[in-house]
């Protein structure tokens, strides 16, 4: 009852922790990234700022616009804040933990996407169905390249459940594999095709040539806006935490072992967060925007890094 | 033995398996100059891989294989290398591989044939030695594939590099293996650099340029 | 010291005797390699002994033939080399790296140890890029660019098939160089596990298979024949081709002796097959005296390697007296064409024609020469080919199917060319000369040898050659 409980309890934290800290991130990158270039920056609670006025106004729908338009945002932010209940953050265990499993939050976000791409569509502009366009395409190389990452892991941890990975790994029972490191580096790299940073796309432009993620919104506005602006900041935040939970697994608590390892837990977690944001943000800044063309070649190295993990995985059991 | 998850096992297939990224890594490069830097960092990485085993094997001789592997593959070639290409007019010092999609296919395909083949077969073998003589033959054969798909003549070389530095790696990896052949093969390989410099200069004197591609018209006679 | 190691050093320290010491060079270089006649003499009389160079009934008489043909190499380059009119520095690196040739190529053949074996193999391999481009040409560079990356394409495949049979070996070996000896090797083959074995020949053999210029990886061969000097061409399918053939042969040997192992003579003979039936096609379109006898080696290697596939003593014998032959005839060829070329100013098959009349100890030279080639009696190939067709008939008929006319295919090609350059009425002489002895001694002793070995082969010959072929599987 006691272990329900703190399951329970710890599932409700995780959410709200998940929802506050999601704007704070964004927050974070975008002061850290205006520092290192040498400008002030929006101070950190500008993220919540602008979501609170989006929200207090009416939105503005394109003429052709469908229901789809509509619906699309809502859909969108509930399957990313799912998937955000799926991933473990400060603490193991939680009450949703044994339907964590990686392909059902791959599938999650990747219905949010085919609702963005979607919405895209619908208001019937050049720019939205460009930018559906692309992201489809890069889709098509991300997505391969996160399922066969999703592959190794669970060949490493014998089970597809991130919980059940975090747990292993916490405990160092998968030795030191040059396969996580190619998985690593390719989940990296689909992290930041996913969250649209660059330099696969740029979140702070709105250049016709590149973008790709922004194209996509030009015609939402008010309410649906604020909600994919939210959307977008929790999805940064899920897999961030996804990509802590599986190589910086130190220091989550077990739900049942109290308040305050939940709070330690917590602590820890909100660091691991902000170092991976605040490295979001260096990364950023030191490297170039690539040009849309040579995408497909970036999330084909990804998918190359994944294969080749699979690869020498195979080599290794296949020597066990 | 050393086993699955244990430190000597892991280290050589981690060791191993960057050497591994780094050949596609090569054959993705297309600056000359990126390929030289790549070609050293192989190189730094066999020396580890070697000094590794020979740590692991108890075997002293290695870690000469390995001090000659660094000073040889991780400076002095792509030293070398790099102040060749760098002697190129600008244009040449970028060598397309062609397009990435089919050649990383390719890659893809015969790094799965090497494991295919050479996990079965070593079934016998010790387990380091096992993991070595895999990875080597997939950098084997993409050595092999970057001189096909290469027109540069120091591009060529640089695959013929990447197959000798599979090799050692193969070579380090069977315990007991007589060092006869590791130092001669590293004395060899860099004869065969240096001849090779010889014709990439000789090739940039008479035609202005290293494409062997441009050969093909002096062929006296089409097969 | 072993005969067979003063035979190597001699030829080492003529190579650094050459290169420091350049005046005289084409009289010394002949004087060196006359000098290892005596050595190679005596390993053929009393092959053995023990050690890294080992020789027996298999590889003794290769080294005495590549002493012979090396002498007349040097004999030819003597003249021919005139003709060149390279300057000190190029006259230098070539007669230094013919001998460094050599003695990387009487390294191979008579190395036990593989990792030896792959050494010489390789340095032979540099020198004869040396000697390939040094007409620093577009189209020499060309040739040995080529050469230079597909040749060390193959040997790095050799080497890794070399380091898997050092893998297998080693459960089964002591410590140290034995796990490398080609003998130690095969005597635990039975023990060994036959997948590593296998992996091991399959890259021996087309890595070596690179070396013996067998399809599909034969493609510099005929490029390196024509562009480099004329004695390179000869020494290079008289002598390299044979040591990449032992090369395989040893190979071969090892991973026969295990049961489990896979059969590497069905290899031996589709590899073979191919060579024969593309160089008999090949041939007729040739328009380059030169590249014609590099299209004709690839087939008389093809031929070869079918016999050692077919295998047995019989098939063995014929594969062993092929090598032989076809070693004297291919330079007896070169020598002869070489020869021409220089008369003609030109190497073209359209610019040398009617040789028979217009200088007949060359021209029926090469008439004889180009007969043997083509597999006519009474010289050598008509012999060891007619004991093929024989082992083949007992051991596999259906390889008789494509080895008869793939014979005839290329065997006529050979007769039609031959008859083009020799008969017919001459074309003009670009620079007239007598035919000097420089050129018609080395031609016509290795018409005689090639005569002897078919029709009168001495008893001790005779013996060697069954010994040599009880030796492989």
């Amino acid at each position: 009852m006691m272990a329900l409980l703190g399951a329970l309890l710890t599932q409700l934290l995780h959410a709200a922790l998940l929802l506050a800290a999601a704007p704070l991130l964004l927050g974070l990158t975008r002061a850290a990234k205006a520092r290192l270039t040498g400008r002030r920056g929006p101070p950190l609670l500008q993220p919540w700022r602008d979501t609170l006025r989006l929200l207090r106004k009416r939105p503005l729908l394109a003429e052709p616009s469908s229901g789809v338009t509509r619906a699309a945002p809502y859909l969108a932010l509930s399957a990313t804040l799912l998937a955000g209940l799926l991933v473990p953050g400060f603490a193991q265990g939680m009450i949703l933990a044994p339907f964590a499993d990686l392909l059902l939050i791959a599938g999650l976000l990747g219905l949010a996407r085919a609702a963005l791409v979607l919405a895209g569509h619908d208001a019937g502009t050049a720019f939205g169905g460009l930018g559906a366009g692309r992201e489809t395409a890069f889709a098509a190389f991300a997505e391969p390249a996160l399922l066969v990452s999703v592959l190794v892991l669970a060949l490493l941890a014998g089970s597809a459940n991130l919980d059940a990975i975090a747990a292993l790994f916490r405990e160092g029972g998968q030795g030191l594999r040059v396969s996580l490191l190619f998985v690593a580096l390719a989940l990296c790299a689909v992290a930041l095709a996913e969250n649209a940073r660059v330099p696969v796309d740029n979140p702070a432009t709105h250049l016709e040539l590149t973008m790709v993620h922004e194209a996509m919104l030009l015609e939402a506005s008010a309410r649906h806006l604020a909600l994919w602006e939210a959307q977008a900041a929790l999805k940064l935040v899920v897999w961030l935490a996804l990509l802590a939970a599986v190589f910086l697994p130190f220091g989550m608590a077990p739900a049942g072992a109290g308040p305050l390892s939940w709070l330690i837990g917590a602590a820890l977690w909100g660091v691991k967060l902000a170092a991976l944001g605040l490295a979001l943000a260096v990364f950023e800044s030191a490297i170039a925007k690539m040009r849309v063309f040579r995408v497909p070649e970036f999330l084909g190295a990804a998918l190359l890094l994944a294969l080749l993990a699979a690869a020498l995985l195979f080599v290794s059991t296949g020597l066990a | 033995m050393t086993g699955l998850g244990e430190l000597g096992y892991d280290v050589a297939h981690l060791l191993g398996g960057a050497m591994l990224l780094v050949s596609f890594v090569l054959l993705a490069q297309r600056r000359l100059e990126a390929v030289t830097g790549a070609l050293a960092l192989q190189g730094v990485l066999l020396a580890l891989a070697a000094a590794w085993q020979g740590h692991v094997q108890g075997a002293g001789q290695l870690l000469l294989t390995a001090g000659i592997a660094l000073a040889a593959k991780g400076v002095g070639i792509p030293l070398v290398l790099r102040r060749m290409a760098a002697a190129l007019p600008p244009a040449q010092r970028a060598d397309a591989p062609g397009p990435l999609a089919p050649v990383m296919l390719g890659a893809v395909a015969l790094v799965a044939l090497a494991f295919l083949l050479a996990v079965p077969a070593t079934r016998g073998a010790p387990v380091l030695a096992r993991v070595d003589i895999a990875i080597a033959l997939a950098i084997l054969l993409l050595g092999a594939l970057m001189m096909v798909t290469r027109r540069g003549a120091l591009a060529q070389v640089a695959g013929l590099l990447t197959m000798e530095n599979g090799l050692i790696l193969a070579a380090v990896g069977v315990a007991g293996m007589p060092l006869v052949v590791e130092i001669s093969t590293a004395g060899l390989v860099l004869v065969v650099a240096v001849i090779a410099g010889v014709f990439a200069r000789q090739l940039g004197e008479r035609f202005g340029a290293q494409d062997t591609a441009l050969l093909d018209r002096h062929r006296g006679e089409r097969r | 010291m072993s005969a067979a190691g003063a035979l190597v050093l001699l030829h080492l320290l003529g190579a650094g005797l050459l290169a420091a010491w350049p005046a005289r060079a084409a009289l010394l270089n002949l004087l060196l390699c006359g000098a290892a006649l005596v050595p190679a003499a005596m390993i053929l009389a009393a092959p053995g002994g023990e050690g890294w160079l080992r020789a027996d009934a298999l590889n003794a008489p290769f080294v005495m033939l590549s002493a012979i043909i090396g002498f007349g190499a040097a004999l030819f380059s003597l003249e021919d080399v005139r003709g060149e009119g390279f300057d000190a520095r190029r006259l230098r690196s070539y007669h230094a790296a013919f001998q460094g040739f050599l003695a990387a190529n009487h390294a191979a053949l008579l190395s036990d140890n593989l990792g030896i074996l792959w050494v010489a193999i390789e340095a032979g391999t540099l020198a004869s890029v040396v000697m390939v481009g040094v007409h620093r040409t577009p189209a020499a560079i060309e040739a040995a660019w080529k050469f230079f990356v597909l040749c060390g394409f193959g040997i790095a495949l050799a080497l890794f098939g070399i380091i898997v049979l050092a893998l297998a070996g080693a459960p089964h070996l002591p410590e140290g160089g034995a796990r490398l000896s080609a003998a130690a090797l095969r005597a635990a083959a039975a023990r060994m596990d036959p997948a590593l074995l296998d992996l091991g020949f399959v890259f021996l053999l087309v890595g070596f298979g690179t070396k013996a210029g067998l399809v599909p990886l034969h493609s510099w061969l005929p490029d390196a024949h024509a562009e480099g000097p004329t004695p390179i061409a000869a020494v290079l399918s008289g002598l390299l081709l044979n040591a990449a053939m032992l090369a395989i042969l040893r190979g071969q040997a090892i991973v026969a002796a295990n049961e489990a192992a896979l059969s590497p003579g069905g290899f031996l003979i589709a590899m073979g097959l191919a060579s024969l039936l593309l160089a008999g096609v090949t041939l007729w379109r040739r328009r380059d005296a030169k590249r014609l006898l590099g299209w004709s080696s690839i087939e008389h290697m093809g031929i070869a390697a079918i016999a050692f596939g077919l295998g047995g003593p019989a098939g063995n014998a014929a594969g062993l007296l092929h090598l032989w032959g076809h070693a004297l005839l291919k330079s007896a060829a070169f020598f002869a064409i070489g020869r021409a070329a220089r008369l003609k100013g030109d190497q073209r098959m359209d610019a040398i024609g009617g040789l028979a009349r217009s200088h007949p100890p060359l021209g029926w030279g090469l008439v004889l020469a180009m007969a043997g080639l083509a597999g006519l009696p009474p010289l050598g190939l008509f012999v060891s080919e007619w004991w093929l067709a024989g082992a083949a008939a007992q051991a596999a008929p259906w390889v008789l199917a494509p080895l008869l006319p793939g014979l005839l295919v290329a065997g006529l090609a050979l007769l039609h060319a031959m008859q083009r350059l020799c008969l017919g009425p001459p074309t003009p002489d670009a620079a007239p000369g007598p035919a000097r002895p420089s050129t018609l001694l080395p031609l016509w002793t290795n018409l005689a040898l090639a005569l002897v070995i078919a029709l009168a082969l001495p008893a001790p010959l005779a013996a060697l050659l069954r010994e040599g072929a009880g030796l492989l599987p």
